[in-house]
């Protein structure tokens, strides 16, 4: 019988310190998984926690980790060459698939933009894959500003990228919350053929959602992806379920019109 | 096949079945209630059936058997985990028809949710046969006949205690050969057709009044009345929902376990994540969230009924008197409100 929550020993590849709280690990393992979805990792000892992949490549996944709980706390005293647990991969990613050829819409916030960059990433690698991607990144201040050298590059490669930081001014970033771009996003020019792709914390999306159906944005072409506690991720614990639906199996990533209708 | 046994040849028949069952039953301990002179009644291994109460409801769910409120699931040792190998002797278990249909609703979530089985859950499961005891109508927490579960085809044996014996009905097969000498008899199992209790389960007919319901005056007054102590969801014979837990043996950080301990939807921080992001804050709203799920958001994702079976328990535990089908009461008052306002 399968034990779906036997995790595997993985070796810990490369630590990247993005800011103070948030590391990217960089894993070895041959788990594929689509984009947005997330792993259970877990230490002996301490417990498991749901985190969302960051990064992929070949024989690799990359977490990026905020350190704010007692598996986390842990997590940031290994280094490379210490091993950490893996099982997953769990839920339902991005819809990549119906990217291909729209005019594609980027809102993250803070951690938020880590379950949405090995989706940007990919368009990055793959030009033309979509039509355009209009990009909004933002963070609380300069020093949570995460994945530098992706923000460049995708500010090279992107139609439009307006990067935010909440209450600083900075050059090369706009001052404000995230939620005040959505009325200068190219919506005319993306006609009925796009997508928007929105990730953050739960107060950030709730208004971003607002703020996007405000500016003529359909509800239906909108995906949200939720945070949740979790304990098993196969619809067991009941931590994460809302009303009739698990976040671990049906989510993260949500339809707009779907998880606009969730009260927890 | 039904068959009458006389007392001797009972005893006989349960030390023979206890060869190669475990056997399981709701058994009276004195004196270990909550308050002074108090008892409790839960489930536990028997040694003979003097031990089985055959009276009394038992004041905790026949579910534990098979989902322990905790349980090893792996051992580690350095950076090992092994699973943990759980039993092998196969299991006989009394139960009433509230608590076998609860089982539906166990399955249904740990063996059948997402597509995932769990396998802590299905070995134990696939171990366990019921044997149907007689329910005498239970006491005035019970609602079985509104919930539709009082009557279950679900098990391998029925009995009925007489002064001289018992009665058996046997649908196993392989307990069949047991009674190979018995002396047939007239036995069917009869059900319970009438609680004193009668539950009236809310009309929820759409999203928007569902939505409107969650917003709803009425969870505020379990603000004041509910204490947050989950003995409600402990109680019940549907509750699924666990923690995992890792703890570590003695003075040596390097082995321990990882256990499966129950969770309770009403206890403060069910649903806070590590950054400290945290849903259903005061009491009033994890009792919202608790009674929906009993009697909407279930059967609202499986479509195959309520996932509450009436056996009352979570009223007669609870410390603050909150009674599930006063509760219900309180629930479709405010649903018809809703329904008027909104034109419905």
């Amino acid at each position: 019988m399968t034990n779906y929550v036997q995790p595997t020993a993985c070796e810990i590849l490369n630590v990247k310190q993005e800011t103070d709280i948030e590391w990217t690990f960089r894993i070895a393992t041959d788990i594929k998984p689509n984009h947005g979805q997330f792993l259970e990792l877990s230490i002996p000892q301490i417990g498991e926690c749901p985190i969302s992949v960051s990064e992929q490549g070949d024989g690799w996944l990359e977490f990026t980790i905020r350190n704010v709980g007692k598996v986390t706390d842990v997590i940031f005293q290994k280094r490379a060459g210490d091993h950490l647990f893996l099982r997953g991969p769990y839920g339902r990613g991005w819809p990549v698939d119906q990217l291909k050829d729209k005019h594609v819409f980027v809102i993250a916030g803070g951690t938020g933009v880590s379950p949405v960059r090995s989706t940007l990433n990919f368009c990055y690698k793959n030009p033309g894959y979509v039509k355009s991607m209009n990009l909004v990144c933002g963070f609380k201040n300069s020093e949570s500003v995460l994945f530098e050298n992706d923000l460049a590059n995708w500010k090279e490669a992107f139609d439009n990228t307006w990067y935010c930081l909440d209450n600083e001014e900075k050059e090369g970033f706009h001052k404000g919350f995230v939620t005040g771009i959505v009325k200068d996003l190219p919506l005319k020019e993306a006609g009925d053929d796009y997508a928007v792709l929105v990730v953050g914390p739960p107060g950030m999306m709730k208004f971003t959602g607002l703020e996007l159906i405000k500016n003529g944005f359909d509800e239906n072409k909108i995906w949200m992806s939720f945070e949740r506690k979790m304990s098993c991720a196969i619809g067991k614990c009941g931590h994460c379920r809302i009303d009739e639906v698990y976040v671990c199996l049906e989510g993260p990533v949500f339809p707009y019109t779907v998880a606009r209708e969730l009260v927890d | 096949m039904s068959y009458k046994l006389s007392t001797q040849e009972t005893t006989q028949l349960f030390a023979k079945l206890m060869e190669k069952y475990d056997v399981y039953a709701p058994k009276r301990f004195k004196n270990e209630g909550p308050y002074s002179d108090t008892d409790i009644i839960k489930y536990a291994k028997i040694a003979s059936l003097d031990e089985v109460e055959w009276n009394e409801k038992s004041d905790y769910p026949m579910k534990e058997v098979l989902s322990p409120i905790q349980q090893a699931i792996f051992y580690f040792t350095e950076d090992e985990f092994r699973a943990s190998k759980g039993k092998t002797r196969p299991m006989l278990i009394f139960a009433r028809p509230c608590d076998i249909n609860a089982m539906k609703v166990q399955a249904r979530i740990y063996a059948g949710n997402g597509g995932f089985v769990d396998m802590y859950y299905a070995r134990m499961a696939e171990l366990a046969k019921y044997i149907l005891m007689p329910c005498n109508g239970g006491d005035d927490t019970c609602f079985c006949v509104s919930m539709g579960t009082n009557t279950t085809d679900n098990y391998a044996v029925a009995v009925k205690p007489t002064e001289d014996g018992m009665l058996f009905e046997v649908k196993d097969e392989d307990l069949a050969a047991y009674f190979a000498d018995a002396a047939a008899a007239e036995f069917a199992p009869e059900f319970v057709t009438e609680n004193e209790l009668e539950a009236h389960i809310p009309d929820i007919p759409d999203r928007e009044v569902l939505n409107k319901l969650k917003e709803h005056e009425v969870w505020k007054q379990f603000n004041g009345r509910c204490i947050s102590c989950g003995a409600c969801t402990i109680a019940c014979s549907t509750c699924t929902c666990f923690t995992t837990r890792d703890v570590i043996y003695g003075d040596n950080p390097e082995v321990g376990e990882r256990r499966r301990v129950a969770a309770s939807c009403q206890i403060a921080d069910f649903a806070k994540v590590a950054g400290g992001g945290d849903y259903r804050t005061t009491a009033g709203d994890r009792m919202r969230y608790k009674m929906l799920h009993k009697f909407h958001d279930y059967d609202a994702r499986f479509h195959e009924g309520h996932m509450c079976v009436g056996c009352g328990r979570c009223t007669s535990r609870c410390p603050e008197f909150i009674s599930v089908t006063v509760t219900l009461d309180k629930m479709n008052a405010a649903v018809e409100e809703i329904k008027k306002e909104l034109g419905k």
